[in-house]
């Protein structure tokens, strides 16, 4: 999965962290919460903080914080599976925030410490993988759509039919090699939700992607972007942040999320168990869902923030391309993935061996 | 030579780090994977060991049987272009010049120094529609139009209205084209050894009795090289079996292969002990095709002898 923009590796600067860490615990695991001392534990994805938010938030509140970075969830996870070693703050993806609330790695957040809360657009208030917001606040997102080439379609594609039941743009299109993001996506054109397990509309689905394949140029591995750009498809489903990298090079290329709705990826800020400082960790949350502090961030970094009042401070530029913020209502509609057991992911991975091997 | 008995400190000492490199990174983990494919998996993470054949008997589905079926044809046609385009090849470098040879070879593993993946995506940006073979192709049919004009056929449009390009990617050929390309220097070199061995009398011979060339090929040539016939074709099949970058980069939409299924199960459907025992299937099937080796090579020594 490459919805991201920009490479997130910082290896180096992780080694680095990690001792700073480890020396900064033998002193803080044995204060208490009244009394925190003035310090935070934050372990983040590489470039995916403001360039000064750090600063300004010690500045604020006299809090120095460590920032240790992570490439992937996997990496996060496996840190944190075995106890914590010291964080205050991580940012998980939506599926593993709610792995983790499974695993019982996550702390329930104290919302009267969050009073920022209320910037947070009406959205991502509350989430299906973690209800009421019990151990999540919303960082980033980011959705899977339609990317385009302007001069070879009609219209603008808002619709999953231009993918998955349509000839007008045969041989011309592209879907992720990811089965179960296809047949998400099938689902949501089929009117249903996308963690429906309903085994009669799943089959409806197979069958009309088994259908649709002579239409369909290839099942992209990860690379949809470099299709379009090079010509050799029109239409391509991807993560709208690989398209919004080629849209910086071709004016040509669009990018639309259907009005049926699709799959929407959420970063969040949480309190992992046995956080030495989770007074100084809300704290952060808090700051960082501000207005002012969240707009410096999302300008920076460039992914779409639910902080509504960061958002209006931005630029149209910004605050108005579609390709990062798709429309209100299409946002309404956007799910994020749930994990629904073991007999679920087999029934999807059979049907997807089913759809190729047809 | 010394026998290794006089000295069995040394060859004690000498076998340990091949032995602990075979046990630890082979051997192991083999069994490990052979031990999952006797496994349930219980939750996200887990999986007990309860010596269950049911993956087994799922991999045995015909949905399963057919993807293996497609991935013995795939590897199949790829051996058998690589034979027919290694043997000749083989057969120059034989033949070239005695100081051409080690630079011909180098040649033939060039391809080595750089990595699988790089090479595959460079074949992308050959074989695409707007790729180098394509823009060759254009090029010749533009000057093509460009002669018949001035012959004064231009308004004919002999050769179409407009330059087509051909589809070369993302279909089951560039799977073939790609794993052909790969794999080529696993057939050129055990065909190379073989018939760089050869006696060339026996060529000789058999032209100065009359034989045609095609007739000294096939019944001289061919079976004296059949040694290192059978090792390319091997060497050349197992690993083309069991790819899955390949498909996965360069194939369509129905070219899915066996070890594209197996990558699935040890990641996105996070299936472990059903991925180990389709492993296990591919293995078998491999220990199959040397088995057969061995019998043919007992046959064609027998045959030697007699």
């Amino acid at each position: 999965m490459s919805r991201f923009s920009r490479p997130r590796f910082g290896r180096r600067s992780f080694l680095a962290g990690t001792g700073a860490v480890a020396a900064g615990l033998s002193l803080g695991s044995k204060m208490t919460w009244a009394a925190e001392e003035k310090k935070l534990n934050f372990y983040n994805w590489d470039t995916y903080i403001g360039e000064t938010t750090l600063d300004d938030f010690e500045d604020a509140s006299g809090i120095e914080v460590k920032m240790d970075l992570f490439a992937d969830n996997d990496e996060l996870f496996a840190k944190l599976k075995e106890g914590n070693p010291g964080y205050d703050l991580i940012v998980p993806t939506n599926d593993y925030v709610e792995r983790m609330i499974e695993a019982q790695m996550l702390d329930t957040l104290d919302h009267s410490k969050i009073p920022n809360i209320a910037n947070i657009d009406a959205n991502f208030q509350d989430a299906n993988f973690d209800p009421g917001r019990k151990h999540s606040m919303p960082y980033m997102w980011g959705t899977i759509g339609i990317g385009y080439r302007k001069s070879k379609v009609d219209a603008v594609p808002d619709s999953w039919k231009w993918l998955y039941d349509s000839d007008q743009y045969s041989g011309k299109i592209a879907l992720l090699a990811d089965g179960g993001t296809v047949i998400q996506m099938g689902l949501k054109y089929m009117g249903q939700s996308l963690n429906t397990t309903d085994g009669g509309m799943i089959k409806q689905v197979e069958d009309m992607l088994v259908a649709q394949k002579p239409h369909i140029k290839v099942f992209a591995e990860d690379n949809g972007q470099d299709l379009l750009l090079s010509g050799e498809v029109d239409l391509t489903m991807e993560w709208n942040g690989d398209i919004l990298q080629v849209m910086a090079e071709d004016d040509d290329i669009g990018y639309a999320v259907p009005k049926e709705g699709g799959l929407l990826w959420q970063d969040c800020l949480c309190i992992p168990t046995g956080a030495p400082h989770p007074e100084n960790a809300h704290a952060l949350i808090n700051f960082i869902l501000d207005g002012e502090a969240g707009a410096a961030i999302a300008d920076f970094i460039q992914y779409a923030t639910p902080n509504k009042a960061a958002k209006a401070l931005l630029s149209p530029d910004y605050s108005e391309n579609p390709a990062i913020f798709p429309p209100d209502e299409v946002i309404a509609k956007c799910e994020a993935s749930l994990y629904l057991g073991s007999d679920h992911t087999r029934l999807i991975d059979e049907t997807w061996t089913r759809i190729q091997a047809a | 030579m010394e026998h290794w008995r006089r000295h069995p400190l040394i060859f004690w000492l000498t076998s340990i780090p091949p032995t602990f490199w075979l046990v630890a990174f082979f051997i192991a983990p083999l069994t490990i994977v052979w031990v999952l494919s006797f496994g349930e998996k219980r939750g996200l993470i887990e999986i007990d060991i309860v010596w269950t054949l049911d993956n087994y008997l799922r991999a045995l589905d015909p949905l399963y049987l057919q993807i293996f079926v497609k991935s013995l044809w795939i590897a199949g046609a790829t051996t058998l272009v690589c034979l027919v385009i290694g043997f000749p090849v083989a057969f120059a470098i034989t033949f070239a010049p005695e100081r051409w040879r080690p630079v011909l070879l180098l040649l033939v593993i060039l391809p080595f120094w750089t990595n699988l993946l790089i090479r595959t995506y460079a074949l992308i940006a050959v074989l695409r529609t707007r790729g180098f073979v394509n823009f060759t192709a254009e090029w010749f049919w533009d000057q093509g139009n460009g002669f018949l004009a001035l012959i004064g056929l231009g308004d004919l449009q002999l050769l179409g209205e407009s330059f087509e390009p051909m589809v070369l990617l993302y279909n089951n050929f560039a799977v073939v084209f790609g794993l052909v390309y790969v794999h080529l220097p696993f057939m050129v070199l055990p065909l190379y050894a073989a018939l760089d061995r050869m006696d060339r009398s026996y060529i000789e011979a058999s032209l100065d009795l009359g034989a045609t060339q095609a007739r000294t090929l096939f019944t001289i040539i061919v079976p004296l090289a059949k040694a290192g016939i059978i090792s390319g074709i091997i060497i050349t099949f197992i690993p083309a079996l069991g790819s899955f970058l390949t498909p996965d980069l360069l194939g369509g939409t129905d070219s899915q292969m066996i070890a594209n299924v197996i990558e699935r199960q040890f990641k996105s459907a996070n299936d472990w002990p059903f991925g180990a025992a389709l492993s296990f299937l591919l293995m078998y099937a491999t220990f199959f095709a040397l088995a057969l080796r061995a019998v043919l090579a007992k046959g064609s020594s027998a045959m030697e002898a007699g």
